[in-house]
């Protein structure tokens, strides 16, 4: 009898654990948390997979493959694999891909808020405090075998944008903000004289003066049948920079999403208020700005610096026949703005993250690769294709970057006028640069705040009447697309707070109902064992 | 009683031959289009950003992305890009060379390129597959861009030298991409130099065509096959490269 109790017993501790098991299979099994190694050791081979993104830009490409290069040559036991990337959202998507099937890479450009995303995996992304901190390998640590920055070189602002749960999960790659390239010539034809800095209401007024037609359909100010004063690439950016210079709401550090308020509302009346005549489009509804702009169809292209090398008549990249390629003054300004004494402009550019593996050397050599991108070769070398500027004040104050600097214009090449004013406009303009917080799903908001942007100037264009109905449906239709709905409530990690779950699934009730069983079950013996020997 | 059954065999043999090639053409030689559906020169009329309803077929597809797919489609009066139209993975699978379609969407043009977006498509009965227009001759034409999205023939084209290093490719359209990537290359006829591209998300790194331009010398002669797409000018899609015969 004795036996046959043990076994039920038995059986019952079994079941119990058995269902504690099943339960841990649904949560989440990641890797162990990074510790960072004593030493590296160098006897081994090690091989990690870097993804980069480039502007679409041979010269970008070359940099890194220097990179690896001069960083294989220093480390001969550490081999570094470059895949390429031109568009952050395609690495985004690669990424969470990968997470499920522990294939990330080790050393990935991103953008922050992607990182939170991937932080909803265990262990997935390495905080870097430690490792920036450590003697031995952190930054202008004593064993690094190249002369990198030091923690303090690091410009801060930009650390601090890849920071956020208390940890550093990236480190600053470049630096870029946006910028309007201005078609000078044209906005003198029409009248007006540009300011120092761009008004909204400027930039709106000439681009409607700027739609008068003679009898032919011919725009006056190019002579041409195609005109789209005010073109914007990425409108996700100019409705949160609209928001911020008006002082409206978009997220917060708790993760709240405030982009779906009155503020808004009044902006995208205002945006398809200019849309009828013409005088305002974007990227994805017409095309690039700069093949705009250099046509003679377009006097604003708002655009990132780093995509300076594509504006203006004497551009070095050009994606337009040079047939079509129109004379005229270019000039660089910032983004427009509500109130011109207080200007507001978004701080961007690639940061880099280092993704954890189950070998913490092989962690260690990711790092030290991520690190020698800080160096002040690769940086001065990389913000020079573009209108980037470095991350570290000791590329920035270094010798060969001032003298670039200082060359502006001298050809249209490497010392392309535009490309270097757009980066000195940057660097005069740090302390008015901003960033939105990051949690998961602060990629998604920001999806969401340009597709309010794209639906209502396309609905403008197909003769949709815009009134409060139709903002009320296109809230909900932009939220349920990207489904902010799903992520109301959650804090910035992504645990559920107060959120209504609903319903527990069947499945769900049934192991609970078993752990509920089990539990009484034990508890029952136990209390009958004792009532017994009594 | 006779003449009935006489009438009654004609109207039969009238329906079966009608029946039996499932040939979208009507015996006047065009698309028979379902009420409300436009036929290739209404669409080419329409305004941009006007709403559109075509029926077409199938001609290639790229692949599929996050519920959307971009589609070559030609009737036999003309050609439409079908560019992101929503698209479950499910109906991906049955989008094949041929397969008729009735789309939903709006006109758009960008960067020179007309297409049809925020598209909603059905699949219905009926197959065509158009034959490669051989466009050679238009080349250098203004009357090229009426053969826009077709499906089109080059012949006799010869490899120029596409990137600084005499190489006859590229990764990307300025070398800075890398295996995997859109191929470019450019091909000239009479004195006059064109880029042509295989796009990756059509013809990707494991297909026929990616191999053959990866083959190309300077100086070749070949015959292509392709998509007649438009980027600030004429930029075909090219999904076959073959020696000229």
């Amino acid at each position: 009898m004795k036996d046959k109790k043990n076994v039920a017993l038995r059986v019952l501790l079994l079941l119990t654990g058995c269902l504690c098991l099943l339960t841990g299979c649904h949560g989440q099994e990641g890797l162990r948390a990074f510790a960072v190694p004593k030493q590296f050791d160098q006897s081994r081979d090690y091989e990690i997979t870097f993804w980069a993104k480039n502007d679409t830009n041979k010269v970008q490409t070359a940099v890194y493959e220097q990179a690896i290069a001069d960083f294989e040559t220093l480390y001969p036991n550490i081999h570094v694999n470059l895949r390429l990337y031109t568009d952050y959202g395609k690495i985004y998507n690669d990424v969470i891909t990968n997470i499920a099937t522990r294939t990330t890479p080790n050393v990935c450009i991103t953008y922050p808020d992607h990182i939170a995303t991937y932080l909803t995996g265990v262990n997935t992304v390495v905080p870097l405090e430690e490792l920036m901190e450590d003697e031995w390998y952190g930054l202008h640590g004593s064993e690094v075998l190249f002369d990198g920055p030091a923690m303090e070189e690091v410009v801060p602002q930009y650390l601090d944008e890849c920071a956020f749960e208390g940890h550093y999960y990236a480190m600053p790659y470049m630096r870029s903000t946006e910028v309007c390239y201005v078609n000078r010539t044209y906005v003198e034809k029409l009248g007006y004289t540009l300011p120092d800095i761009l008004t909204w209401d400027f930039v709106w007024e000439v681009s409607e003066a700027a739609m008068r037609q003679d009898q032919e359909g011919n725009y006056l100010v190019n002579g041409q049948k195609i005109l789209i004063p005010f073109l914007y690439k990425s409108t996700d950016n100019m409705m949160i920079q609209m928001l911020k210079q008006k002082d409206a709401g978009y997220s917060n550090e708790e993760g709240e999403l405030l982009l779906f308020q009155d503020t808004t509302k009044e902006l995208l009346y205002d945006i398809a208020s200019h849309v009828p005549r013409g005088a305002f489009s974007t990227f994805k509804i017409s095309g690039y700005p700069a093949n705009f702009l250099n046509a003679g169809q377009c006097i604003f292209a708002v655009d990132s610096t780093a995509g300076a090398t594509w504006m203006g008549t004497d551009a070095p990249l050009l994606d337009i026949s040079e047939d079509k390629v129109v004379e005229f003054e270019t000039e660089v300004r910032m983004v427009p703005q509500y109130d011109p004494r207080h200007p507001k402009m978004i701080s961007q550019g690639p940061s880099i993250c280092i993704f954890n593996k189950e070998d913490s050397q092989e962690v260690l050599a990711s790092w030290l690769f991520a690190q020698y991108l800080l160096s002040d070769k690769v940086q001065t070398a990389y913000a020079k294709t573009e209108g980037y500027i470095p991350v570290t004040q000791k590329a920035q104050d270094s010798e060969e970057y001032q003298e670039y600097l200082s060359r502006c214009g001298e050809d249209t090449e490497q010392y392309y006028q535009v490309k270097i004013e757009a980066a000195k406009l940057l660097m005069e303009h740090v302390e008015d640069t901003f960033v939105t917080p990051v949690f998961n799903g602060s990629a998604s908001l920001r999806d969401a705040a340009g597709q309010l942007i794209e639906n209502t100037v396309k609905s403008v264009r197909r003769g949709e009447k815009i009134e409060d109905k139709y903002m009320e449906e296109l809230y909900q239709e932009v939220q349920a697309l990207y489904r902010l709905d799903q992520i109301k409530g959650e804090n910035r990690l992504g645990i559920r707070e107060k959120k209504e779950l609903g319903e527990l699934p069947m499945t769900a009730k049934g192991l609970l109902g078993a752990l509920a069983g089990a539990w009484i079950g034990i508890l029952g013996y136990m209390g009958w064992r004792r009532w017994k020997r009594r | 009683m006779k003449r009935l059954v006489a009438m009654c065999l004609s109207l039969l043999l009238v329906t079966g031959c009608v029946g039996c090639g499932g040939s979208p053409k009507s015996d006047s030689g065009e698309d028979a289009k379902s009420e409300g559906v436009m036929t290739y020169e209404e669409y080419e009329k329409a305004e941009i950003d006007t709403e559109v309803v075509i029926e077409a077929y199938v001609q290639a597809k790229q692949a599929w992305y996050e519920g959307q797919v971009t589609v070559y489609a030609q009737d036999q009066d003309g050609a439409y890009f079908l560019y992101n139209m929503a698209c479950s993975e499910e109906d991906y699978e049955k989008l094949k060379t041929g397969t008729k379609i009735r789309v939903m969407g709006y006109k758009a043009e960008w960067s020179g390129e007309v297409e049809i977006t925020d598209a909603t498509f059905e699949i219905l009965e009926g197959n065509y597959v158009a034959e490669a227009k051989d466009v050679t001759s238009l080349l250098a034409s203004e009357e090229l861009i009426q053969s826009q999205n077709q499906f089109v023939a080059f012949k006799g084209m010869t490899v120029e030298a596409a990137g600084e290093d005499g190489s006859a490719y590229l990764y990307g359209w300025d070398g800075s991409g890398q295996e995997g990537d859109d191929l470019y290359f450019n091909v000239s006829l009479d004195g006059e130099t064109y880029t042509f591209t295989v796009e990756s998300n059509l013809c990707d790194s494991t297909s026929d065509v990616y191999a053959a331009v990866k083959a190309l010398h300077v100086g070749d002669v070949i015959d292509m096959e392709g998509f007649l797409y438009w980027y600030e000018g004429v930029n075909p899609h090219i999904t076959s490269v073959k020696a000229a015969e």
